[in-house]
């Protein structure tokens, strides 16, 4: 259960951000996850609602983005989309295959209100 | 994958990030910030951080992960013991840092070979992190040695995604687990640049595993991770373990050659001194 450290090092950049523009409060964090990241959105969304508590992000809201597991075959150069542990090309089924996405955890956006600026 | 160059812009998220996709649109009164960073941001520059240690040093780092009791620390041992025979050509100082949740038994064992060990306990953390690692270096003085084993936390979920600056992920599988175990935890034996089939001793009683299966479900993962199947009690294996150890320290230092590490800098604030920066008391 890693999901609460990842969920702690997420709101520390998320509080961050949100420091650094001088918001008054987050709206919405995104991120993106794929299916080899190791991450579990459902875990990731529990732990999430507990390590907001107290944050400029109290009431922001967790979009998580479930991204697609596509490899690249290194013998016919095709593309298939597959399964976490059958990572084998969908073309020729050879083995020998790159992963070109599925395996990221990513902080993809921040959405922030602005402190109003009081008029001239 | 780096925050820096852009290929933290993958197949997988720029369609989002692109003018229509969906995170480029903000709702009026809002301000969007686009991140694109890992969620493990300060693990991940920690980590590279203890990379540059190690480099800056010529020490190799491999961080050894498994399930509990596949054979880490029996691994280890045997290794040591190897290493430590002065009949051996290829003669290795070895340090080693042990990641458990509670006890220093992991780390007497070693230390038993006359080997330093230093023992990190991580309370209930089932996973070390970049930052324990970088603890515990504060207390090993690198200069001393040319191979740092970092044996994680027994456990083939949480290790695999924390990177703590090493080298290369050695993952045992051990032939009482079954060799579907590649097909289970995928995520883990991706990471691996080795798999290791331990206890092979006990394969003609256990004659359900089949090294082939292990191999063919590693092959459905898309491993290229080279496989050595060994035993620590009987040493069966433990030379090609041994070889392949010298290589990567040879492959090592070639690489270092290319690519000098410079300087020891520090991009970030630090509140304490290094053990290779002190005077010496």
């Amino acid at each position: 259960m890693h999901e609460l450290a990842i969920c702690q090092s997420l709101m520390s950049q998320v509080t961050e951000i949100a420091r650094e523009h001088d918001a008054q409060s987050v709206t919405s964090v995104i991120v993106g996850i794929g299916p080899l990241s190791g991450v579990e959105a459902r875990l990731l969304k529990n732990t999430y609602s507990i390590a907001r508590a107290g944050t400029v992000a109290e009431n922001a809201e967790l979009v998580i983005e479930c991204l697609p597991l596509r490899v690249s075959c290194t013998q016919c150069n095709s593309e298939s989309e597959v399964l976490p542990n059958k990572l084998t090309c969908k073309q020729c089924g050879d083995w020998r295959t790159t992963l070109i996405s599925g395996d990221e955890m990513m902080l993809l956006k921040v959405e922030i209100e602005k402190q109003m600026k009081s008029e001239k | 994958m780096c925050d820096t160059c852009g290929c933290n812009i993958t197949h997988g998220n720029k369609g989002l990030i692109q003018p229509g996709g969906k995170l480029h649109k903000t709702e009026s009164g809002r301000e969007a910030v686009t991140v694109l960073h890992s969620l493990l941001h300060e693990n991940d520059h920690t980590a590279r951080h203890n990379r540059d240690h190690f480099d800056y040093h010529n020490v190799l780092a491999i961080n050894l992960m498994s399930s509990p009791g596949a054979g880490k620390t029996s691994l280890l041992e045997a290794t040591i013991q190897i290493l430590n025979d002065d009949a051996n050509q290829n003669q290795l100082r070895i340090a080693v840092i042990e990641g458990d949740l509670e006890t220093e038994n992991d780390a007497e064992r070693i230390r038993k070979h006359g080997v330093t060990a230093i023992q990190i306990t991580t309370g209930s953390a089932c996973h070390l992190d970049a930052h324990m690692v970088h603890e515990a270096l504060h207390n090993l003085d690198l200069s001393q040695f040319d191979i740092v084993f970092i044996e994680n936390v027994g456990n083939l979920v949480c290790p695999a995604s924390f990177d703590l600056g090493q080298h290369l992920n050695v993952t045992l599988l051990s032939v009482p687990e079954g060799d579907d175990k590649p097909a289970k935890y995928p995520v883990m034996f991706r990471t691996a640049d080795l798999v290791m089939i331990s206890k092979c001793d006990l394969l003609p009683v256990l004659d359900d595993f089949d090294p082939e299966k292990a191999e063919a479900y590693l092959h459905d993962i898309a491993s290229t991770a080279p496989i050595i199947a060994l035993s620590s009690k009987d040493h069966s294996g433990m030379d090609v373990w041994i070889e392949w150890l010298a290589h990567q320290i040879e492959e090592r230092v070639r690489y270092l050659e290319k690519h000098p590490v410079q300087v020891h800098d520090h991009d970030h604030h630090h509140e304490h001194m290094h053990n290779d920066e002190e005077t010496p008391a």
